[in-house]
Formats: C-alpha cells, sequence, structure tokens
C-alpha cells in the first residue's frame, strides 16, 4: 500500500467531495442534506487515507517519508514535492479530523447556503493538509496563502454581526506579514538557486542576511501564531466566526505558525534564530502573561478562549525557541493539545450559543442542572486547558519548561535567563487556572435561574459524536504521551542536527 | 538586394488590413440590415485566422520594409495574444453593443486597424516604425472612446483621450527626433551598434533626454504614473464596451513596444532607463494601490487596478534581464485575462434594460446567481495575488526577477501596495457574498459574453495544475528578444 501517493490522496480527495458537492441540484432542503452527507464521507474518506499515512510511517527515521516529487513549473525549478516526517504527520491528523469533526459539529447548527459552506470547509481541509506535506517552499506558499480566501468567506458570510470588519482585519493583517515572507522566499530562492525545503535547510545563508530573512519570516509566523503585540485580529476573528470557523482556527491555522519556525526559521537561519531568541521568550512571556490577565476580565466566552489561545501559543513560541529535545517536543506537544483543547472549547461554546444565541457569561449560569452531559465534557477540556496532569495540556506545558531550564548556559542572554523564563512562563499557568476555573463556575454551578435558560437541551447526538474523540485523544495524550512523541523524536534529532550543522563553532542554541 | 521581395512574414498584417478593407464594402452593403452582425463575427474571424498564422510562420528572425519591421517569435507570440485578445474582447462586448444601440458595423472594423496597429507594434524595428504603429493603434481608439456620440460622457472622454494622446505622441515623437538627431539613425540595429559596448564614448546625453521622452510616450499608453490622468476618466465616460476593449490588447501592445525599444537599441544602457523604469513603476503600484481604495464605479476601480498592475509588469522590465522580460510578459498575459473576465462581469450588469457602474450595485449577487459571483470572487482574488490563482505567479515571477536584478526595494515596496490593493478587491467579494441581495440582474442572452468569462475564469483557476505552457511561451519570446539585442 505504501507505494500510493498517500499524501496526494489526503490532499486532493476532499476536492473530488467538493465537485460531487457541485453537481447536487433540486430543492433547497434535499441540496442541504446530500452537501452534508457528501462532505461527511469525504471527510471521513480523508481522515481514514490520512490515518493510513500514519501507519505506513516509519517512526525510525528522522527525514521525510512517503515522499512524492514531480517537476511542476519548470521555468521557477518548483517542484510539485511532498512528504512527512514526525514534526508534521500529527499536523496532518490534527487537520482531517478536526474536518470531521467540523461538519459533524454544524450538521443542524448551520441551515444557511449549506452547500458552499461544506465546500469552503473540505477546500480548507486539502489546503491545511498541503501547507503540511509541502516540501517546496513556493507550493508550502501557495497552500498556505490560499487558506485565506475560505477562511475569509468562512468569517465573512457565517459569522456574528461583526463578521466584515472582522473578515477585514484577518485577511490584510495576515496578508501583511505573508506577504514579507513572500519576498523572504524569492531572496533566498535567489541565494541557494532552489526552492526544495530540504535543499535550502542545508544551505548556509550569510549571517547578515538571515537577520533579515529571519525577520521577514517572524513578521508572517508570528502574526499567524499570534504572538503578542501582532494577536489583535485573533479576538475579533474568533469572535465573529461560526463554531466550526473558530475551531479551525484555533485548532489548525494557529499551528502554522508554530510550524513555520519549526520548518523554516529555526533549520534554515539558525544563527539569526540563536540572535532573537530572547526577543521571542521576551514577547511570548508579555504574550503568556499579558493575555492571561486579558482573558480575565472578560465577558465574552469566545473572546475569553481567544487569549487564552494567544497564551498557550505563548508556550509554544517559547518552546521552539529553546532548541532542545524537550523544549521542541513539548512545543510540538503543546501545539497538538492546544489544537484539540482549544476546537473542542470553542465547540462548547458554540453549543450554548446555538440554543440561546449569547455569548456573553452573563446570560449563563447553573446549566450543571439541565445538561450533566455537556458540564462534564465542558470540565474535562476546562482542566486540559488548565494543564491538570493527565490531560493533554500538562504534558506540553512541563517538556516546554523542563525545556527552558535545559537552555544552556552560554546561549542566555542574561545569566539563569532560562529559570527567569521559566518562573513567568510557568504563572501562565496559575492564570490560566484562574480564569478558566471562574468561567466555568460562572457558566456551570449556581442555580439555573437566568431567563430563557429553563428549557435549554443537554447535547444531541451529533454533537457527543463531535466531542467524543477529542475526549479520548485529550486523555490518550495525556495518560501515554509517548504515544505521540514517538514519532516525533527521530525527527526532532534530525532538527536538532540541522540547526547544529550549519556553524559548528557558533552552536549557540542547540543543547542536546 | 534580393529581386523577390519575401512578404511571407508579413502576412498576419496582410490578412488584418485585407480583412479590414473587404469588411467595409461588406458592411456598406448590408448596413441597412445586420451591418455589426455580420461583421463582428467575420473580422474575429479573421483576427483568429492572423494569429494563428503568426504563430504558423517561420520564426527565424527576419527585418523587412527597409528595416522598419522585425518578425521573430517574441513578436510571433505577441501578435498572437494581442489578436487573441482583441477577437476575445469584440466576443465579450457584442451583447452591450446591441443593448446600447452601438452595435454600428464601423466598430469592429475599428478594431481591426487598431489590431493591425497593435501587430505592428510588436514588430517595429526603427523609430519610425513605432511611431507608425503606435498611430495607427491608438487613433481608432479615440474614435471608439467617443462611440456613444450623442452622450455627452462618451464624447467628453473621446475628447480627453484624444487631446492628451495626442500630446504623448508629441512626447514621443520629440523625443524620436532628439535620438535621431544626436545619433543620426532611425533604426534600432544601428542604434544596437552605436550604443553598444564597443561604441567610443558614453550615450550622448541629447539621446538621453530623447530616451526620457521615448519612455513617457510609452507610459502614457501602459497608463503608468505620472502619464496616468487620461485612464479613470476615459475609463468611466466611454462605453463599458469601449473600457474593456482598451483595458486589455492594447496594455499587451504597448508593454511590447516598450520592451521593443528597451531591450533592443538600449539595452546596453540600461543603467540609463532603469531608474526611471523602477520610479514609474513604483509610483504607479502605489498610487493606484492607494487611489483604488476611495472609488466607487466599478470602471475607475479597474482603472486604478489596471494602473496598479501596469507597475507590477514594470517591475519585471525595470530587471532589465532576459528573465525580467519572461516574467513582465507572464505577469501582462495573466493581467489581461483576469481584465477581460472581470469587464465579462462588468458588461453582465444590467438591471431593467439599464447598465449600471456603482460597485454597490453588486451586493448580495452570490445568492441570485452563484456561478457568476464564484467567477467574480476568483478574479478579484487573483488580481489580490492570492494563490492558488494565476494572479499569485505573475507577481512571485516578477519579484523573482526583481530580486534577482539586485531591486529587492522595488519588490518589498510592490508588496506592500498589493497589500493595500488587496482591500479594495476584497471589498467587491464582500460586498456579493456577505451583503444582503439588491435586485437581480437581468439574464443576458450572450453567449460571447459567457463564453469568454468562462474560459477567462478557468484559466485563472486551472493555471496552477499546467503552468508550463504560459510561461515556455515567454521563454521563448523574451529569447529571440534579448539575445537579439545584446547580440552576445
Amino acid at each position: 500500500m505504501s507505494d500510493w501517493p498517500l499524501l496526494s490522496l489526503t490532499i486532493f480527495l476532499p476536492l473530488v467531495g467538493v465537485a460531487f458537492i457541485l453537481f447536487v441540484r433540486g430543492e433547497e432542503a434535499i441540496v442541504a442534506q446530500n452537501a452534508r452527507a457528501v462532505a461527511l464521507w469525504t471527510a471521513l474518506a480523508t481522515f481514514l487515507i490520512s490515518l493510513m499515512i500514519w501507519a505506513n510511517f516509519d517512526p525510525a527515521q528522522g527525514g521525510y517519508q512517503l515522499v512524492e516529487q514531480a517537476m511542476w513549473l519548470e521555468p521557477l525549478g518548483v517542484r510539485y514535492h511532498l512528504g512527512v516526517d514526525g514534526i508534521s504527520l500529527w499536523l496532518v491528523l490534527l487537520s482531517t479530523l478536526l474536518t470531521v469533526i467540523v461538519v459533524v459539529g454544524s450538521w443542524y447548527s448551520v441551515q444557511e447556503r449549506v452547500k458552499e459552506y461544506m465546500i469552503t470547509f473540505l477546500i480548507m481541509d486539502t489546503l491545511m493538509v498541503g501547507t503540511f506535506c509541502a516540501l517546496d517552499i513556493v507550493l508550502f506558499y501557495i497552500f498556505f496563502e490560499g487558506i485565506l480566501i475560505p477562511m475569509y468567506l468562512i468569517i465573512g458570510i457565517w459569522g456574528g454581526p461583526r463578521r466584515i470588519y472582522s473578515a477585514f482585519k484577518f485577511f490584510l493583517y495576515t496578508l501583511a506579514g505573508s506577504v514579507l515572507f513572500l519576498i523572504a522566499i524569492v531572496v533566498m530562492v535567489r541565494e541557494a538557486g532552489t526552492t526544495s525545503i530540504p535543499e535550502l535547510t542545508r544551505h548556509d545563508f550569510p549571517v547578515a542576511m538571515q537577520t533579515w530573512l529571519w525577520l521577514a519570516l517572524f513578521a508572517s509566523f508570528a502574526v499567524k501564531v499570534p504572538m503578542w503585540p501582532f494577536h489583535t485580529w485573533l479576538p475579533d476573528a474568533h469572535v465573529e466566526a461560526p463554531t466550526a470557523g473558530s475551531v479551525l482556527l484555533a485548532g489548525v491555522l494557529l499551528k502554522l505558525g508554530g510550524y513555520g519556525f519549526l520548518r523554516f526559521s529555526l533549520p534554515m537561519l539558525p544563527e539569526a534564530s540563536a540572535y532573537f531568541a530572547p526577543m521571542v521568550y521576551a514577547l511570548s512571556i508579555v504574550a503568556i502573561v499579558y493575555t492571561s490577565l486579558v482573558a480575565l476580565v472578560q465577558t465574552d466566552m469566545k473572546k475569553l478562549i481567544a487569549y487564552s489561545s494567544v497564551a498557550h501559543m505563548g508556550i509554544v513560541t517559547i518552546g521552539c525557541f529553546t532548541a532542545n529535545a524537550m523544549g521542541l517536543t513539548g512545543s510540538l506537544v503543546q501545539m497538538l493539545s492546544h489544537g484539540l483543547v482549544s476546537a473542542a472549547l470553542f465547540m462548547v461554546v458554540g453549543v450554548v450559543y446555538d440554543r440561546i444565541h449569547s455569548r456573553e457569561i452573563e446570560t449563563y449560569g447553573g446549566l450543571a442542572e439541565r445538561m450533566p452531559v455537556y458540564a462534564t465534557i465542558f470540565m474535562l477540556f476546562m482542566l486540559a486547558s488548565v494543564g491538570l496532569p493527565g490531560t493533554s495540556g500538562f504534558v506540553g506545558e512541563i517538556l516546554v519548561i523542563i525545556g527552558i531550564f535545559n537552555i544552556t548556559p552560554e546561549s542566555a542572554a542574561i545569566p539563569a535567563q532560562g529559570s527567569w523564563v521559566a518562573l513567568l512562563a510557568a504563572s501562565g499557568m496559575i492564570l490560566g487556572a484562574a480564569y478558566m476555573l471562574w468561567l466555568y463556575r460562572r457558566v456551570i454551578f449556581g442555580a439555573l435561574e437566568k431567563a430563557g435558560l429553563a428549557r435549554i437541551e443537554d447535547l444531541r447526538a451529533n454533537e457527543i459524536a463531535a466531542f467524543a474523540p477529542l475526549v479520548l485523544l485529550v486523555i490518550l495524550m495525556g495518560v501515554y504521551p509517548s504515544f505521540f512523541t514517538d514519532p516525533m523524536a527521530a525527527s526532532i534529532d534530525r532538527l536538532l542536527a540541522e540547526i547544529g550543522a550549519h556553524a559548528p563553532g557558533r552552536l549557540a542554541l542547540s543543547s542536546p | 538586394m534580393t529581386a523577390t521581395l519575401d512578404l511571407a512574414p508579413l502576412l498576419p498584417e496582410l490578412l488584418l488590413a485585407a480583412a479590414t478593407l473587404g469588411l467595409i464594402v461588406l458592411g456598406a452593403i448590408r448596413e441597412r440590415r445586420d451591418g455589426a452582425a455580420i461583421v463582428t463575427p467575420l473580422a474575429v474571424a479573421a483576427l483568429v485566422v492572423a494569429a494563428a498564422a503568426a504563430l504558423a510562420l517561420d520564426k527565424t528572425p527576419t527585418v523587412l520594409l527597409g528595416g522598419h519591421f522585425r518578425f521573430d517569435a517574441f513578436a510571433a507570440i505577441l501578435k498572437a495574444l494581442v489578436l487573441l485578445a482583441t477577437a476575445a474582447s469584440l466576443l465579450l462586448i457584442a451583447s452591450y453593443q446591441e443593448d446600447e444601440r452601438i452595435d454600428r458595423f464601423e466598430f469592429p472594423l475599428l478594431a481591426l486597424c487598431s489590431a493591425l496597429g497593435m501587430s505592428l507594434m510588436v514588430s517595429a524595428e526603427s523609430l519610425l516604425g513605432l511611431y507608425m504603429a503606435l498611430e495607427l493603434q491608438s487613433l481608432p481608439l479615440y474614435v471608439m472612446a467617443a462611440f456613444q456620440r450623442d452622450q455627452l460622457r462618451s464624447t467628453e472622454a473621446g475628447l480627453k483621450y484624444f487631446v492628451l494622446g495626442a500630446l504623448a505622441s508629441g512626447m514621443l515623437l520629440y523625443g524620436c527626433s532628439l535620438v535621431y538627431g544626436f545619433t543620426g539613425t532611425l533604426s534600432f540595429a544601428r542604434l544596437a551598434e552605436a550604443f553598444g559596448p564597443g561604441a567610443a564614448g558614453g550615450m550622448p546625453i541629447g539621446a538621453v533626454v530623447g530616451l526620457v521622452f521615448v519612455i513617457a510616450g510609452l507610459a502614457f499608453k501602459l497608463a503608468a504614473v505620472p502619464f496616468h490622468m487620461w485612464t479613470p476618466d476615459v475609463y468611466e465616460g466611454a462605453p463599458t464596451s469601449v473600457t474593456a476593449f482598451l483595458a486589455a490588447a492594447p496594455k499587451l501592445a504597448a508593454l511590447g513596444l516598450a520592451l521593443r525599444v528597451l531591450m533592443g537599441p538600449f539595452a546596453d544602457w540600461a543603467a540609463q532607463w532603469q531608474q526611471v523604469i523602477v520610479l514609474v513603476s513604483a509610483a504607479s503600484m502605489v498610487l493606484g494601490a492607494l487611489a483604488g481604495l476611495v472609488q466607487t464605479n466599478i470602471k475607475r476601480l479597474l482603472a486604478y487596478s489596471g494602473i496598479a498592475n501596469v507597475g507590477f509588469a514594470l517591475v519585471g522590465v525595470a530587471a532589465g534581464t532576459a528573465e525580467g522580460v519572461e516574467a513582465a510578459l507572464v505577469y501582462m498575459l495573466i493581467y489581461l485575462v483576469m481584465t477581460l473576465g472581470t469587464f465579462g462581469i462588468v458588461l453582465t450588469m444590467r438591471r431593467q434594460g439599464t447598465y449600471v457602474e456603482t460597485i454597490a450595485e453588486l451586493a448580495g449577487l452570490s445568492q441570485r446567481r452563484p456561478l457568476l459571483a464564484a467567477a467574480i470572487a476568483v478574479f478579484m482574488f487573483s488580481l489580490a495575488g492570492i494563490p492558488p490563482l494565476a494572479g499569485f505567479f505573475g507577481k512571485y515571477f516578477v519579484f523573482l526577477a526583481a530580486v534577482k536584478a539586485g531591486l529587492v526595494w522595488l519588490a518589498i515596496l510592490g508588496v506592500l501596495a498589493s497589500v493595500v490593493a488587496a482591500y479594495y478587491y476584497l471589498r467587491i467579494v464582500k460586498l456579493v457574498y456577505f451583503d444582503p441581495a439588491a435586485e437581480p440582474f437581468d439574464e443576458l442572452p450572450a453567449p460571447g459574453l459567457r463564453l469568454v468569462t468562462t474560459l477567462s475564469a478557468a484559466f485563472v483557476l486551472g493555471f496552477v495544475v499546467i503552468p508550463g505552457p504560459v510561461f515556455a511561451a515567454a521563454k521563448l519570446a523574451a529569447a529571440a528578444l534579448v539575445p537579439a539585442a545584446l547580440g552576445r
């Protein structure tokens, strides 16, 4: 089976589903029903094929696997070049899984323009998986940037009252960062004479050039992650996006930034990465502490979770730039965990929003009385977000914090910098516990006395089906993390070797 | 000198000229009954045949007509493109012409004359050939702009276009005379020898000034800043059919001519003209992006979008390399297709028998005409340069060429301008998809318009799958142009 082009199948199968949906004709209700069904089957099939990728993946190898190559854009030397390694493997699975979940989760809640809705989500699936599989920098950019189109439409068409403002802000903000990345790509391609990511990784870019390239890449990835102070588009986009849009935005799109750091900034520009690492730590700490405080005072549930995302992604960016095995593994696990947990939390908000049409915390209270299943699921994800041991959130945070302590002294700009960074980063966990527990108390506990809540219903079957895989995975990642980290290990070692290989004399970042 | 004159390389032009003359007679005979209805399809057929002839001819470089005309792969490919674009424009506008009762048989004839001029432009091999071809292309366009002669707007547009165009022609001619005065020759080949690296002394200062005037004249035809003033007014005032015509083929022809001049005799003096092109290109990108933000009329918006896009194409020209030429050609070709498609949509904006031009009229189109809305979205995202649509590849290629030539700052300015411009393209998508539906547009029975719009959308969407042929053609054209100029 492994000689099938599994990656191409995973990437382009959703487009086949799109073609089918386009041909659905007839009455509106029937069209909607058929579109849902086609989307579900396509997303499921795509997910199953992506499981085949996992089954055929050899965890012992650090290099790219299931590689596919073909000349595509000859005059520019751009190849259609795909492959996965331990870094991208789980992110591919995360994308295909979340697509299935959003299709199931919005089965009843979306009634308008269902056909277009399903089409945009399937296109998103193609673009997300393509981004993680691309091994050619131009191909990567095409997928990476192409995501803006469906996301813009998702926010703008199915979003809340301020959707237009948010859609524009999301699009232009991200585009402004990305075009600088494009210029960096052009400069790198010109300098190295190739567009292949593995070859670019082997190329030694002059240190002076690295600084500029790094900043250009940073402009793009820091907006995507998002890092403070480039995060302001995120609360707006999340608040206005429909639930499914928020799920993919938080679950996958934010990961593109972290993935970009791991795939481009660190291995291609190691000296600049070492030089700028203290800045990244500083910005990440501000993100963790400041946005956690901001989250504390939010009255809108989605906004609160959006700000908590910024804080959690701060842990990810610190982990990336510790550039040791612990930190990098932690960073990846944190990305996966956040992908599951924040996606689930946005769905949790979506559930009550569909029923009451309000995201204000004040509207709710005492939901445990009428919605016991809901309360349980909410609690699990709330605790995972806080980082309770036994859930996925804990594993990522603890690994990153150990990674920070492991930063070698000679790399530290300030003596004992590592401990300070660790201390401040860990404070985010305490603040996280504060805002999440408080949110939970206000929504779930107390008396069920607010207007309109008396007849609220517990989870529907499709909602339970959407939550179930997330619940399982969050617990699995919490109790048996090596299931996820083992396939990463070899690739992370390779990444560390790449970082170290460039300038043996200036091994500022790596520590074994 | 050989006794027989081989006119084979002139076949496309001869075909066009013969078709024009024949159709004048036919049109005059049939005018009362169905002049335009019969002349338009024949004109389209003539254009397609001439384009096919250009491609079929032997592409070894040949110089004809006393050294004023050159046929090579560059000329062949550009001829085929401008002629096909002209044919597509004629198909596109037929229904509008009919509705507005300006479907006179003279219109396709003027288009044919202009196409003949464009075809000669990309073959210009001397300053005289350049001027003659440019005028032959321009004069019919002035008439076309004023074609709706009982409407003040249209006549004003025509007059404005003519006066400013005449001024630009004057500058161009003055530039040519300066170059001739300081070098004593009109021929590109001789100029190339005179300015080649073997030539003693530098380029005479008078010739440099002349070159700047020539560039100014060409910038007018390209609608590049600071010679862009006519564009928004003429685009808005002229009948939409004429605007669609103006925005497509003539721009490609003007770019072809600019490349002929700059990469021909003056190729070794890139340092002299590069700064001018860099400035013109940067100013066009920035002004096109900023001024487009506040437009409410879709034709004016497209005028500014056109200015910005010419700026991007000139980024490739500014690089002054074979790759830059390729990039500029690829960019312009993709832009041409996007423009034809976009005008295809503007030409369907008819409500209860009247054509509308305000952007707001597009509100909520996606709910009533999903396919048309999807086509608009495709063109707008492509114009904004978002992958995987065709517009992205054009931008990537020009920026690559610019960076390779050391113009990193121009590339950075360009991408930032493209972010600004993205706003107005997004605004159209927003109207179409996010806003509540306005009154529906009329269903137009316009097969030609549908065909061109559909083909354009398919090109823009499918480019990512098969990008090869376009790049290969551009490479062939650039290879024919650049070594011919550098000669080494």
